[in-house]
């Protein structure tokens, strides 16, 4: 019997189901309260975390995101029903954390990770036709990393505890949301009281939701980086037939609830500077190809027990940090009195952005086994 | 001759891409050791696709797919 849902999930109609299920999800969750074409954004949510924590202290994006929680631990509960939670690390930790580190820096710059910029253009917002050109870009070069011998070695078994460390911490964040601690005057536990940390759904149905996605991310191997690569790579379509699924099912919720609004300028926390939101993408989808996967599948694969992937997590959370401690991240199109203001990069942005480029080359090519 | 691939605990997509390369160098059985049921699946999906039959066989908790064509 569970080898048959096993099987089911494993096929065409298991990825598209769990790409069509986000699809909805997703602008239904904006339509609960979360912010406009961020119903679910996991660079955003584990930004938003880092700003909770206090890691940064951006006013606007504060708030510990139920759905990450969930995502984690639903692929923790997959795992578990199906005998497949397996403690694994040793492959390459630290490079790991450089490149969650550098994807968060290429993913706030455009202001979105590759599922973000899905629901952008599901709802209409025209900029992430470039950062995902940018995306598919970034994970091209990344293949060609891999095709000449680029690897991160080999994880090893160890033990089970150390695959709970990223579910304990999620389970601790849990806490921190439901009790909202505050650990000294004027200090963490943050939440927004503007802006879009402060536009969420109701806590119960955001943490359903992650849980839905994370069981069935976990049993399908839903990755959006992996969907590019697998086509680039060998004309594999399996992976990108979730995400075909997750943009037209977005996109027709979009027009149902009347979210969709189509255009390149002044779309909601987005900005129009074509060039950065190219290059951003570019730099997540090189870091997401080094490290193996999306961020979201780097939240499932810490569910199921990765503590490599785990390192990656927290790599984009600490990313998160620097980011707007150092005024990296993207600023978004203001529209004021009927004057457009085009947001973006500052100079220390777009040097960052250029920077995380030439780490993740220089990993790239120095971390290639001679071929025998 | 058998050949013989480890990709236990190898990131993606390394399993898939070295069973890849040995069905291209053509001597058959392959067998192939992943640790996860990802690779599993992986691995099993693009050799069938590639007109390979697939056996797999659980070995302590990890997976030897045998290919053949």
């Amino acid at each position: 019997m569970s080898e048959r849902f096993t099987r089911f999930f494993a096929s065409r109609w298991g990825i598209i189901l769990a790409g069509a299920t986000i699809g909805l999800l997703g602008p239904l969750l904006q339509k609960w309260g979360n912010p406009a074409n961020m119903g679910i954004c996991v660079a955003c949510f584990e930004r938003d975390i880092a700003g909770a924590l206090g890691l940064h202290r951006a006013a606007a994006v504060q708030y510990i995101r139920p759905e990450i929680i969930g995502m984690v631990l639903g692929s923790t509960a997959a795992a578990l029903l199906f005998r497949e939670f397996k403690a694994r690390t040793g492959s390459a930790p630290i490079v790991r954390f450089m490149l969650g580190f550098f994807a968060m820096i290429g993913a706030l710059a455009f202001l979105g990770c590759p599922w973000r910029a899905n629901l952008r253009l599901a709802g209409g917002d025209l900029n992430a036709i470039t950062g995902l050109l940018g995306l598919a870009a970034g994970i091209a070069g990344g293949v060609l990393f891999l095709k000449s011998g680029y690897t991160l070695g080999r994880s090893s078994k160890t033990y089970p505890v150390v695959g709970w460390i990223l579910p304990g911490i999620m389970l601790a964040l849990l806490l921190l949301l439901i009790f909202r601690p505050q650990f000294s005057q004027g200090g963490p536990i943050f939440f927004s009281q503007s802006g879009p940390g402060s536009l969420a759904a109701p806590l119960l149905i955001s943490l359903g939701a992650g849980l839905l996605i994370g069981f069935l991310a976990q049993r399908t191997r839903f990755c959006t980086m992996g969907a590019v690569r697998d086509v680039i790579l060998m004309r594999d379509f399996h992976l990108l037939s979730g995400v075909a699924a997750l943009l037209v099912v977005a996109f027709i919720t979009n027009l149902a609830l009347g979210q969709f609004k189509l255009g390149f300028e002044a779309q909601p926390v987005a900005h129009s500077s074509h060039l950065w939101n190219f290059l951003g993408m570019a730099l997540s989808g090189l870091a997401f190809a080094l490290a193996g996967g999306c961020p979201g599948r780097q939240l499932f694969l810490s569910g199921e027990g990765d503590g490599d992937s785990a390192v990656f997590v927290i790599g984009m959370v600490v990313g998160a940090g620097f980011a707007h401690n150092f005024s990296l991240a993207g600023k978004p199109d203001a529209l004021a009195e009927g004057v457009l203001t085009v947001g973006g990069l500052t100079n220390a942005g777009m040097a960052a952005v250029i920077i995380g480029l030439a780490v993740c080359v220089l990993l790239g090519l120095a971390m290639r086994e001679q071929k025998a | 001759m058998t050949t013989k691939v480890d990709a236990r605990g190898l990131s993606c997509p390394q399993p898939v891409m070295l069973a890849q390369q040995a069905i291209q160098d053509g001597k058959f059985p392959i067998e192939v050791l992943v640790d996860t049921v990802t690779a599993r699946e992986n691995v099993r999906r693009m050799a069938e696709y590639r007109g390979c039959k697939v056996e797999i066989m659980p070995v302590n908790d990890e997976f030897q797919l045998k290919l053949t064509k």
